[in-house]
């Protein structure tokens, strides 16, 4: 597991990750590994995520709410994130993985891993 | 602790009475509610004179919720100085509260640093203050523990306690833990079981006050403004004639009355929410500067010694 306390690290990682998919997608790219899910509205966005095994997802928190990224089976659990905080975890093994916030649960998102 | 047994006549007590009971509510508006036949009724307009003289034959306490310390985003940059404000306007009332309670949300993010300055500006005004905690102050690294340690003393499970004061019992629970995915807010088996057992030394006839962070009516379960297990803590209180529950977390008034039972939610000193639907989420509600202390405030109480009703007084920091 990798934490990212701060906001201005992950901003050009997404955009290199972005980049790369986009433009260069045949090149078997490591930033392209990386991903974000953005929470917004008190909405996980995108709220549904498919990812390769290994890939880091990280959490980031556009709200002036604090919120925090609980999985469902406990397998990971994001400390509070004020805003402009993130939260990185790395999916090393296939499955479903739904997660909430344990501060709002109505928000809900699920991360599949599948190779 | 004074507590007396009536189990026996609790049932037809509770029954005649509430057939009998008048449910007041005045909000800052002036609009004053009775119960008749289980429907509440708006009838006029409470004057002054009626207010102050609930105020004075009984006693009164007050309410704070949602001061959110540490909170400095643009809904209100100055968290901190708005409940200072409160505690001000608390403090220059004419007839001072016998006590106070406050609903939770008092930080922000459960930091030590924002309990304490919390702690030093409503402390700082003297009175004995009630806690319950919100979603916000069990947030730290342990979970809760940063809340326990300072207002866990006395308390059972998450903090949740009660306690009699001018014969009226008063039941302190806690809504905010232990939160399910895709639930609401949740008091849980243990804390229901602790609540059915305090209520049984408790008579038919006392007036009974019920304090919780999270609503524990469905306002609006979308935004999660509501209580999954709320209907059985309330069906254990059926056989008493007069129940009030007063709540926070939505930053707005919003009340109801429901055949012996009368909801209320505070509003902040912090920042106003939008009301329910009227946004693409239940986050802070940015308003023009003017119009911030029109929004944000505290609740007074009012119980008439030897009467059932409760006078509910919201104030603003206009």
């Amino acid at each position: 597991m990798i934490r990212f306390p701060t906001r201005p690290f992950v901003g050009p990682l997404a955009a290199l990750g972005f980049a790369g998919l986009a433009v260069m997608a045949p090149a078997p790219l490591r930033a392209a590994d990386a991903t974000v899910v953005k929470i917004d509205n008190f909405t996980f966005t995108p709220a549904a995520l498919t990812v390769k095994p290994g890939t880091t997802v990280t959490f980031e928190n556009d709200d002036d709410i604090p919120h925090l990224v609980v999985a469902n089976d406990g397998s990971f659990r994001s400390k509070a994130l004020d805003t402009g905080d993130t939260y990185a975890f790395t999916f090393t093994k296939a499955g479903d993985f739904a997660y909430y916030c344990g501060l709002h649960p109505h928000m809900q998102g699920k991360i599949t891993v599948a190779p | 602790m004074t507590h007396h047994h009536h189990d026996d006549d609790r049932e037809g007590e509770g029954i005649s009475r509430r057939h009998a009971l008048e449910c007041m509510i005045w909000a800052g508006t002036g609009v004053l509610w009775t119960l008749s036949g289980g429907v509440p009724v708006s009838l006029n307009l409470l004057g002054a004179a009626q207010a102050a003289e609930a105020m004075t034959t009984g006693f009164t306490f007050l309410q704070i919720s949602d001061s959110h310390i540490g909170f400095d985003k643009a809904a209100n940059p100055h968290a901190i100085d708005t409940l200072k404000e409160a505690m001000g306007k608390i403090q220059a009332l004419p007839q001072k509260p016998a006590f106070m309670i406050h609903t939770g949300d008092i930080t922000h993010l459960s930091k030590a640093a924002q309990f304490d300055n919390a702690a030093q500006i409503i402390g700082g005004a003297g009175f004995d203050v009630h806690y319950v905690p919100g979603e916000h102050d069990v947030i730290d690294d342990d979970n809760g523990k940063a809340y326990l340690d300072r207002y866990g003393k006395g308390t059972k499970g998450a903090g949740w306690y009660s306690f009699d004061q001018n014969g009226v019992h008063f039941v302190a629970l806690v809504n905010v833990v232990n939160l399910k995915a895709g639930g609401l807010g949740n008091l849980g088996p243990e804390q229901l079981a602790w609540l059915a057992d305090d209520l049984k030394a408790v008579s038919a006839s006392t007036p009974i006050v019920v304090f919780a962070h999270i609503p524990l009516w469905a306002i609006y379960p979308e935004w999660g403004w509501g209580t999954d297990d709320a209907a059985q803590a309330l069906g254990l209180l059926k056989g008493f004639g007069s129940v009030t529950v007063l709540n926070g977390h939505i930053h707005q008034i919003m009340q109801k009355v429901e055949g012996n039972v009368t909801f209320h939610t505070a509003r902040s000193t912090a920042f106003p929410q939008p009301a329910p639907g009227t946004a693409a989420s239940p986050g802070p509600m940015t308003v023009p500067a003017g119009q911030l202390r029109g929004l944000l405030g505290t609740s007074s109480v009012a119980v008439k010694q030897g009467g059932q009703e409760l006078a509910i007084i919201d104030s603003t920091l206009a």
